[in-house]
């Protein structure tokens, strides 16, 4: 029997779900218990689970942060949630310095299982400093594991398996997915960690991507499908440690690579697949790898200046076609859209 | 004020005296043998700060908790940290209390509390907190103690960490130790004249107190009321000790060569040594005379060589060992 949550909902889920099953979970963040409830992700929590587990904060990221690797220490498994991925920068610091060493630098002495969940979006003038997507920061931490799920029923089995891994975990959501529908299990649902899916198969093109760019990819690829296209889309979920088995054996089979990141192009997780993968596999590929990213220029607020910002499925489908000498019919793709092109459907009306 | 020598147990005050004389003889023992080359990390010496090391120690039981930073040696050894594994820590061999992967700038003994001390400046502040909200969490009577220098007071981080702790009325001994020098700058190129921790501290919510962390006997009295209020679930307390690093900031050298520490505030500290002004009211009392007082350097000398021998004698980690335990 179907289950259809949305992705808020699903986390929603997932983080009473995970405070029911073990009483040292607790929960924190600005505006964690206001009417909002973070997107709705939080509501019901503090009701359900008193004042002491699920608690606002003052504005310190950096301290709240530390505060819940001491805790952390002591057996108390802390859920941090932040707004905007760009509010936690102040707490670097302690995430990168303390968190992700904590355990190798005490020689196995103590670990560190927080989970910070951290929003991130695009579009609707969120501008240069609310939109920013910088898992590739947090990837090149030895020591942090990254999570970025794309489907509700994802977003709820990562999340509680996050929250139950003995390691800091940086769990970002897109704002964009927080509506999206989907089938969502029941009861403690889990999804185990560093393990990719495969969202759809096909023959001819790997495309590896990650949170909403897995939906503009699964977009690109039913289209692809009606044109004799076969498009395997591998949604990362996990991004560190990342699933390199499933990657590598997709394009052994496929020989072509595309990888949508979310992130901007240089320095970014695309380019750390496409360098792997040219390392392991560039014998055998039929064509040179190729990524779709965001420029490298910080993200502009008009939505004027948006209108060419950021990638969608035709840009996947065009890539894919001129990767295989074939027509993709990206207009055609381009044209079935309807409304603003910055939100993601018709749901969203701001303000952010 | 001088705390009163007769205040304390004989028993007690010769704790304190064993404490401050041992974390002295490991740190001098550490900067006579560095220039062998097989201490190769970065080592912050606290000679001429044990007595805040030993005061608080003593106060704390083993099951609080304690956090520092990366002068830590005394207050890892006050809390009754391992010494061999430290030494051994220092030497990078496997038995080290980090198995070789920290040195002397990351201790840890979780078997007497003390968590773990880290190198960068308020970086262990609110994790101290956040142990501190642990014990809240579990209902203890815990205490968890931050261990720091006036220079963390100069970090966003700080105020930060006392707000939460007097927010949540949380069970958190903030101890300052104000030796005057971040490095070689002073404090009066960091923080304005006339300021004062205490006030901003007192300000933030906490009780806050001042004393002389050269006296061992008054840090202990000063920590032992400050550890008993915060059992009764009164909330944070900040204590301040003024004090003095007697070498240069990190190294096994004297460095008044350099000129930044004014000679005559130099002369003038080195002078209120905590051991030896200890030592003399002890005398003075005749709670210990000149012969125990021999017996126990060597003594202790002895325990530390011993130690050296141990750190020495151990094995270094398989250079492979590096690659483990990046994830718990």
């Amino acid at each position: 029997m179907s289950r259809v949550r949305t992705y808020a909902q699903a986390v929603n889920e997932g983080l009473h779900q995970a405070m029911e099953t073990d009483q040292d979970v607790i929960c924190y963040g600005l505006g964690t218990p206001d009417p909002k409830g973070v997107f709705g992700t939080t509501l019901g929590l503090q009701e359900r689970f008193g004042v002491q587990r699920v608690f606002d904060m003052p504005c310190s990221e950096n301290g709240m942060t530390g505060v819940a690797i001491g805790a952390a220490l002591n057996g108390i498994r802390p859920v941090v949630t932040h707004q905007r991925v760009d509010f936690f920068l102040l707490a670097m610091d302690q995430l990168v310095n303390n968190a992700a060493k904590w355990h190798y630098m005490f020689g196995g002495q103590g670990s560190v299982p927080i989970t910070i969940r951290l929003i991130i979006g695009r579009g609707w003038g969120q501008g240069p400093t609310h939109s920013q997507h910088l898992q590739a920061w947090f990837a090149h931490i030895p020591g942090l594991k990254v999570v970025m799920p794309t489907t509700p029923a994802d977003a709820k089995g990562l999340l509680i398996s996050s929250i139950f891994d003995d390691n800091p975990v940086v769990f970002l959501e897109h704002r964009w997915l927080h509506n999206a529908q989907g089938d969502v299990p029941e009861g403690d649902h889990r999804v185990p960690l560093g393990e990719a899916a495969t969202a759809r198969t096909g023959d001819d093109v790997s495309i590896v991507a990650m949170s909403h760019m897995t939906v503009e990819a699964i977009r690109a690829s039913d289209h692809l499908k009606a044109q004799g296209i076969g498009c395997e889309v591998i949604d990362l979920r996990t991004i560190s440690p990342l699933d390199w088995a499933t990657v590598l054996a997709s394009v052994r089979r496929t020989g072509r690579l595309l990888v949508a990141d979310t992130g901007s192009r240089s320095g970014g997780v695309g380019g750390e697949v496409v360098a792997r993968v040219a390392e392991e596999l560039g014998d055998v590929m039929k064509c040179r790898p190729r990524r779709i990213a965001l420029p490298d220029c910080p993200t502009p607020t008009s939505s004027a200046l948006t209108l060419g910002f950021y990638p969608r499925a035709a840009e996947i489908a065009q890539a894919v076609g001129s990767m295989l000498g074939l027509p993709s019919g990206a207009d055609a793709l381009e044209a079935q859209r309807s409304g603003p092109h910055d939100v993601p459907g018709e749901w969203f009306r701001g303000p952010f | 004020m001088i705390a009163d020598p007769q205040q304390h147990g004989v028993e007690q005050r010769k704790a304190l005296l064993y404490c401050m004389m041992r974390i002295r003889c490991v740190e001098e023992t550490i900067a006579a043998r560095y220039a062998d080359q097989k201490m190769r990390c970065p080592t912050h010496l606290c000679t001429g700060q044990e007595g805040v090391s030993a005061g608080v120690g003593c106060a704390l039981r083993s099951d609080d908790f304690a956090v520092s930073g990366h002068r830590a040696h005394g207050h890892y050894l006050g809390k009754g940290g391992d010494l061999r594994a430290m030494l051994a820590e220092i030497h990078g061999k496997v038995t080290g209390c980090c198995r070789g992967k920290g040195g002397s700038m990351h201790l840890v003994d979780r078997s007497v509390g003390f968590v773990g001390s880290t190198a960068i400046v308020g970086g262990t502040i609110p994790i101290g907190v956040g142990l501190g909200l642990s014990i809240q969490l579990r209902g203890t009577d815990q205490v968890s103690c931050v261990f720091f220098g006036e220079g963390a007071t100069e970090e966003g981080v700080f105020y930060e960490a006392v707000n939460f702790a007097v927010l949540r009325n949380l069970p958190v001994l903030f101890v300052c130790e104000n030796n005057l020098y971040s490095v070689y700058s002073p404090l009066a190129v960091r923080q304005p004249e006339g300021r004062s921790l205490c006030g901003i501290a007192g300000e933030m919510g906490m009780r806050a107190e001042r004393g002389y962390g050269n006296d061992v006997l008054e840090v202990y009295a000063k920590a032992q009321q400050a550890i008993l209020s915060i059992r009764e679930g009164t909330g944070p307390v900040f204590l301040e000790f003024a004090t003095y690093r007697h070498r240069e900031h990190c190294g096994p050298n004297l460095d008044d060569d350099l000129g930044y520490q004014p000679e005559d505030e130099r002369q003038l500290w080195l002078g209120r040594d905590p051991i030896s002004r200890f030592q003399r009211s002890l005398l003075v009392a005749k709670t210990i005379t000149d012969r125990d007082l021999d017996a126990m350097a060597v003594a202790l000398q002895r325990d530390v060589d011993e130690a050296f021998e141990f750190a020495e004698a151990s094995s270094f980690p398989e250079p492979t060992d590096a690659y483990e335990g990046v994830y718990a």
